[in-house]
C-alpha cells in the first residue's frame, strides 16, 4: 500500500510519475549550477543514506529491533569491495561481482549477530548489537599485523571506481558532448540503486513477511501463538537490513576510493537510526526524508563558519563540531514532543501516544524463557 | 483430540497445575472452568507452547505437543485467543486476520519482491479468506479498522477470526465473550455451535457458568491447580466439590 | 606469575572503577528499568570538571598541597554531575516514563551525544592531562608493583560501595528505592514519594559517577571528551554481569570484568599465538557481555529480576 499520495486519475498520477523522473534526472546538473559541484556529493551522500536508512528501518521500523550496529554491515560491505577491488591484495574485481558478494556477506554477520542475541529484551539488544559494531570496528582498526588485512587505522587506499562497459565513474568524462562529473556518475549509479531498494521496502511492507514483522513488534507472544516462527522472522529481518548495509557499503568504499575504520563508528549507527525517528519510524516517506534533512542540513551548517566570519570576524564555533550536538538535541527532542516522527505513518502515531506499557509488561513476564 | 496427561506446572515455590489430566473429544465444546487463579489460563499456556511443563504430556489427535514452540503447535492445528486480547493494535483487522493466515501460506523475501503469479494467487486468496472470517464474526464492515480502535467486544472477535484463519482442528478460547453485551453474547454462542457442527473442536475457558453450561458437552473443573471434576454440564452441576468450590450457592 | 599478580592488581583498580559507575547504571534499571546510556557521559564530565578546577588552582599563583588540589576538583566535580544527573531525568526521561521502551533509550542516546559534544566545544578535541600532584610511590608484592594511587583507589571504592550498601539497606531512603524497584505503584500507595525517590537515584548515582571519573583520569594520567562512552559501556557490562538492578551485583561484576579484562589483555597474544594483541582488551568486555546475555540473562546475582517475572 504506497502511502504516496494518490492523485485523483491515472493521468495525473502519471504526469506526476514523468515530472519526477525528469526532476530527479536533471537533479545533478541543477545542483552543481545553482550551489557548486561540492553539492553534488552532498546529494550522492544523501542516496547512500536513504539506502542505509531504509535497511535499517526494516529492523529497527518493521521488527522493531533496536539496532545500534547496523553500522557494521556497512563496514563489512566496504571492506570487502575495498579488499577486492584494491591494491592492497592486488584484485581488481568488477563492482558487480563484488556487491553481490557484500550482500551475501552482511546477510550472513546478520544472521550470525542476531542468532545470539534475539532471545534478549528490547533495549539489551540494543547494546549488545552496539557492543557488535564496536568489535567489528575494534577488529578493523587492529587487523594489520600481524598479517596485514585491513591495514589498521590508516584505512585502505586507492579502492577502483566503478567502472560500467569501460566507462570509469572515477574521473569526469565526456559523454554525449556533456561534461560529466565523478560525482554526477555515482550520482544515477546511487539513484538506481537507492530505486531498487524503496522497490524492494515497499513490497516487503506489504507482503506476509512484512506483516510478520509488524505483528512481532507489536505483539510478540500473540505473533507466536498466531503460528509466526519469531526467532526465524527476526533473524530475517536483521538479514535484510543488513544486506542493504553491505550493498551500500560497497558503493560508499567504490565512490570515496579510500576506507578507514573511523568512518564506520558508532555516530555513523546512531546518525542512521536519526534518520529514521527524526522521519517516523517504520514509515518509508517519512525515512527518506528523514535521511535527506540529516545529509543536507549538515551540509548547510558549513555556512554557520561563514556567517560567524562576516559577522564577527573570526569562527566562534566550528560548525561541524555543532553537527552531532544538533543531532542529539534533535533525538531528545523529537522523542518528547514528536515520537511518531515528522511524517508518520498513521499507526505510529497512536501507538507512541498511548498511555500505557501495560501489554509490554504482560509480554515479558507471560513468556517463559525459552522460545 | 486432546490428550492432557499428568500435566503439572510450578513457578518458583507455587504449584499452579498438579497432574491435571483431561481428553477432550473431536467435535466437541469442551468447558473449563474454576474460580479465578484456579490455573485454567496457565493449562492454556502449557497447551499453546507459551509455557513448557515441568511434568506430564499434551498431545494432539495422538502427537505430542508439550513444550514445542507455539509457532509449531499452531501449524498442527490449535490455536488460541487471549483473556486480555493481544492483537496487532496498529495494524487493520484484516491485516490482523491476515496474520492468521501466515502459517498457511509460504511467500517468503524472494515472493515478495517479485510478486510471482503464485505469490499474487497466496495474497489474494489470504485477502479473501480473511474477509470471508471477518464476516463469519460480523466485522465484515470494519476490515480497514485498526484493531485497536475496535471496540472491545468486536476485538475479542477478531481475536476469534484471526485465530480461525490458521485453521486450527481445535481453538481454545480464553474467556471468550468477557465484557460482552448479551445480544453479543449470544451471536457469539451461535458462532460456536456453528463452528462446532461445522466439526471444529472448541475449548472454553469462561466465567459466565450460565455460558458454559448451556453450551458445553462436557465440562471439567479446575481448583486450586488440580483437576476436581469433569462430566456433561448437568454432572458437573450435582458434584459436591464443584458445589464446594465454584458453584456454591447458585447451583444449590 | 609476575605478570599475573601484576594483571590481577591493574584489574582490581580498573574494576573498582568499573563498579562505582555500574552502580548508577544497576540503580536506575532496578528502578525504572532505564538503560541510562548518558550515565557514561556523566562520568566524563565528572574528570573534565574536576580537571578545569585542578588545572586552575595548579595554574594558579596558590602553592596548595597536591592531594588538597585534586580533593577540591572532586568536591566541584561531585555537585556538578548530581546537577547533571538530575537535570537529565527531569528533562529527557520523566516524560517519557509511560512512552513505549524505545523511547527513553533513543533519549538517552541522545542527551549522550549532547553531552560528549558540549565536552569538546568546552575542552577540546585534544587529550587533557592531569597534572602530576599525585605521589607516585610505589610498593612491591610477589614480584609486581602497587602505587599509592592503586591502593587508594580501591580502598576508597570499597569505602563507598560499602556506605551505598547500608544507605541501601538501613535508610528509609533505602527503604523506599528498594520498594520503588519492587512496584512502583505499590510504593506510591504506600506513601512514598517516586518521583523523589527517582531523583535520589539519578543523584547517588551521578555523585559516583563523579569519583569514578576523578579516578579513571588519575589513574591515567589524562582525560578526554571521548572516554565515557567505552568507560559506560563497560560499566554497563559490568552491571549486566553481576545482574542488573542488583546493588551487590555491580559491586562483584565490576570487579570481575576488571580483572578478566586485564588477565585478558595480558595472556591474549599468548593465548593466540601473538595473532592478537594487548590493543583487544576493549574487546573483552562484549564478549563478556554477550555471553552473559546468552547464558545467563539475569546475571551473577540476578535472583531479584528473574523472580519478578
Amino acid at each position: 500500500m504506497p502511502d504516496l499520495s494518490l492523485p485523483r486519475s491515472r493521468a495525473a498520477a502519471l504526469a506526476a510519475l514523468i515530472v519526477l523522473a525528469a526532476l530527479l534526472a536533471v537533479l545533478p546538473f541543477l545542483t552543481e549550477a545553482a550551489l557548486g559541484r561540492s553539492w553534488v556529493r552532498v546529494l550522492d551522500f544523501a542516496l547512500l543514506y536513504i539506502i542505509l536508512a531504509l535497511g535499517l528501518n526494516i529492523v529497527v521500523g518493521y521488527a522493531g529491533l533496536l539496532d545500534l550496529g547496523y553500522v557494521a554491515f556497512y563496514a563489512l560491505g566496504a571492506y570487502l569491495y575495498a579488499w577486492l577491488a584494491s591494491p592492497h591484495f592486488g584484485l581488481h574485481l568488477p563492482f558487480w561481482a563484488i556487491l553481490p558478494l557484500g550482500a551475501v556477506l552482511a546477510g550472513v554477520f546478520g544472521v550470525l549477530l542476531g542468532a545470539p542475541t534475539l532471545r534478549l529484551r528490547g533495549d539489551y539488544l540494543a547494546i549488545v548489537t552496539l557492543g557488535f559494531g564496536e568489535i567489528i570496528r575494534i577488529f578493523m582498526n587492529n587487523l594489520n599485523a600481524p598479517v596485514n588485512i585491513t591495514n589498521g587505522p590508516q584505512g585502505i587506499n586507492l579502492i577502483d571506481p566503478v567502472s560500467v562497459a569501460g566507462l570509469s565513474f572515477g574521473k569526469t568524462q565526456q559523454v554525449l558532448g556533456l561534461t560529466v562529473s565523478s560525482a554526477h556518475f555515482y550520482y544515477y549509479l546511487f539513484l538506481a540503486f537507492t530505486l531498487v531498494t524503496l522497490f524492494i521496502a515497499y513490497r516487503l511492507q506489504d507482503s506476509r513477511i512484512g506483516r510478520a514483522w509488524v505483528a512481532i513488534r507489536e505483539d510478540e507472544v500473540a505473533a507466536a501463538a498466531m503460528g509466526i516462527n519469531t526467532r526465524n522472522v527476526k533473524l530475517l529481518a536483521f538479514a535484510m537490513g543488513a544486506v542493504f548495509g553491505g550493498v551500500a557499503g560497497g558503493l560508499f568504499a567504490a565512490f570515496q576510493g579510500f576506507i578507514s575504520p573511523e568512518s564506520f563508528n558508532l555516530w555513523e549507527s546512531i546518525l542512521i537510526l536519526c534518520m529514521i525517528v527524526l522521519g517516523g519510524m517504520g514509515h518509508i516517506p517519512g525515512v527518506i526524508l528523514g535521511a535527506l534533512l540529516l545529509t543536507v542540513l549538515p551540509e548547510a551548517l558549513r555556512y554557520l563558519g561563514d556567517w560567524q566570519r562576516i559577522a564577527f570576524g573570526q569562527v566562534y564555533v566550528e560548525p561541524t563540531d555543532l553537527r552531532m550536538l544538533l543531532f542529539g538535541a534533535a533525538l531528545v527532542l523529537m522523542m518528547i514532543y514528536r515520537p511518531e516522527g515528522l511524517i508518520p505513518s498513521r499507526q505510529r502515531k497512536r501507538e507512541f501516544h498511548a498511555e500505557d506499557g501495560v501489554a509490554e509488561q504482560e509480554q515479558a513476564s507471560l513468556y517463559d524463557t525459552r522460545v | 483430540m486432546l490428550t492432557v496427561k499428568a500435566v503439572s506446572k510450578h513457578f518458583g515455590g507455587i504449584a499452579a497445575l498438579q497432574a491435571v489430566s483431561l481428553e477432550v473429544r473431536a467435535a466437541e465444546i469442551y468447558g473449563l472452568i474454576g474460580p479465578n487463579g484456579a490455573g485454567k489460563t496457565t493449562l492454556f499456556n502449557c497447551m499453546t507452547g507459551l509455557y513448557t511443563v515441568d511434568a506430564g504430556e499434551i498431545r494432539l489427535a495422538g502427537a505430542p505437543v508439550h513444550n514445542q514452540k507455539p509457532h509449531r503447535i499452531v501449524a498442527r492445528g490449535f490455536a488460541r485467543t487471549f483473556q486480555n486480547i493481544r492483537l496487532f493494535a496498529n495494524m487493520s483487522a484484516l491485516e490482523n486476520v491476515q496474520v492468521g493466515r501466515h502459517v498457511r501460506t509460504r511467500a517468503g523475501v524472494w515472493g515478495a519482491v517479485l510478486r510471482d503469479r503464485r505469490t499474487r494467487a497466496e495474497e489474494a486468496d489470504s485477502r479473501r479468506r480473511a474477509r470471508e472470517l471477518l464476516d463469519i464474526v460480523g466485522l465484515g464492515h470494519k476490515a480497514r479498522t485498526l484493531a485497536g480502535h475496535l471496540a472491545y467486544g468486536e476485538q475479542r472477535r477478531l481475536e476469534i477470526a484471526r485465530a480461525l484463519a490458521t485453521e486450527p482442528r481445535l481453538l481454545a478460547l480464553d474467556e471468550p465473550v468477557a465484557g460482552m453485551n448479551p445480544a453479543e453474547r449470544q451471536q457469539m454462542r451461535e458462532l460456536f455451535l456453528r463452528l462446532r457442527d461445522q466439526g471444529l473442536t472448541l475449548l472454553l475457558i469462561e466465567h459466565d457458568v450460565k455460558l458454559v453450561m448451556g453450551l458445553c458437552d462436557r465440562v471439567a473443573v479446575l481448583d486450586y491447580g488440580r483437576k476436581i471434576a469433569e462430566g456433561s454440564p448437568s454432572e458437573v452441576r450435582r458434584d459436591p466439590a464443584v458445589i464446594a468450590a465454584y458453584l456454591g450457592g447458585e447451583a444449590a | 606469575m609476575e605478570i599475573f599478580v601484576q594483571q590481577l592488581i591493574n584489574g582490581l583498580v580498573l574494576g573498582s572503577i568499573y563498579a562505582l559507575v555500574a552502580l548508577g547504571y544497576t540503580m536506575v534499571y532496578g528502578i525504572l528499568e532505564l538503560i541510562n546510556f548518558a550515565h557514561g557521559e556523566v562520568t566524563m564530565m565528572g574528570a573534565m570538571v574536576a580537571l578545569a578546577v585542578i588545572g586552575a588552582i595548579a595554574g594558579s599563583a596558590l602553592d596548595l598541597p597536591g592531594l588538597l588540589v585534586v580533593l577540591a576538583g572532586v568536591m566541584v566535580a561531585i555537585p556538578a554531575c548530581m546537577a547533571l544527573g538530575y537535570t537529565i531525568e527531569k528533562v529527557a526521561y520523566r516524560p517519557l516514563r509511560r512512552a513505549p521502551r524505545l523511547a527513553p533509550l533513543i533519549t538517552a542516546i541522545g542527551v549522550s551525544i549532547v553531552l560528549q559534544n558540549t565536552a569538546m566545544l568546552i575542552w577540546g578535541r585534544q587529550y587533557v592531562s592531569f597534572p602530576p600532584l599525585i605521589p607516585q610511590n610505589s610498593h612491591a608484592i610477589l614480584g609486581a608493583h602497587i602505587t599509592d594511587l592503586q591502593i587508594f583507589i580501591i580502598l576508597l571504592s570499597l569505602l563507598i560501595m560499602a556506605g551505598l550498601w547500608l544507605l541501601v539497606q538501613k535508610t528509609s531512603l533505602g527503604r523506599a528505592m528498594r520498594a520503588t524497584a519492587q512496584s512502583k505503584e505499590v510504593a506510591a500507595l504506600m506513601g512514598v514519594n517516586v518521583d523523589r525517590v527517582i531523583s535520589a537515584t539519578f543523584l547517588i548515582g551521578s555523585a559516583l559517577a563523579a569519583v569514578a571519573g576523578v579516578m579513571v583520569s588519575a589513574y591515567y594520567g589524562l582525560a578526554h571528551y571521548y572516554m565515557g562512552f567505552m568507560l559506560g559501556l563497560k560499566a554497563f557490562s559490568a552491571a549486566v554481569l553481576g545482574g542488573i538492578g542488583n546493588i551487590g551485583g555491580a559491586m562483584l561484576g565490576g570487579l570481575l570484568l576488571g580483572v578478566i579484562e586485564a588477565l585478558g589483555a595480558g595472556y591474549i597474544g599468548d593465548l593466540t599465538g601473538g595473532f592478537l594483541g594487548s590493543h583487544y582488551q576493549d574487546v573483552f568486555a562484549f564478549f563478556v557481555l554477550i555471553l552473559v546475555l546468552v547464558f545467563r540473562p539475569s546475571g551473577l546475582l540476578g535472583e531479584r529480576v528473574a523472580s519478578r517475572a
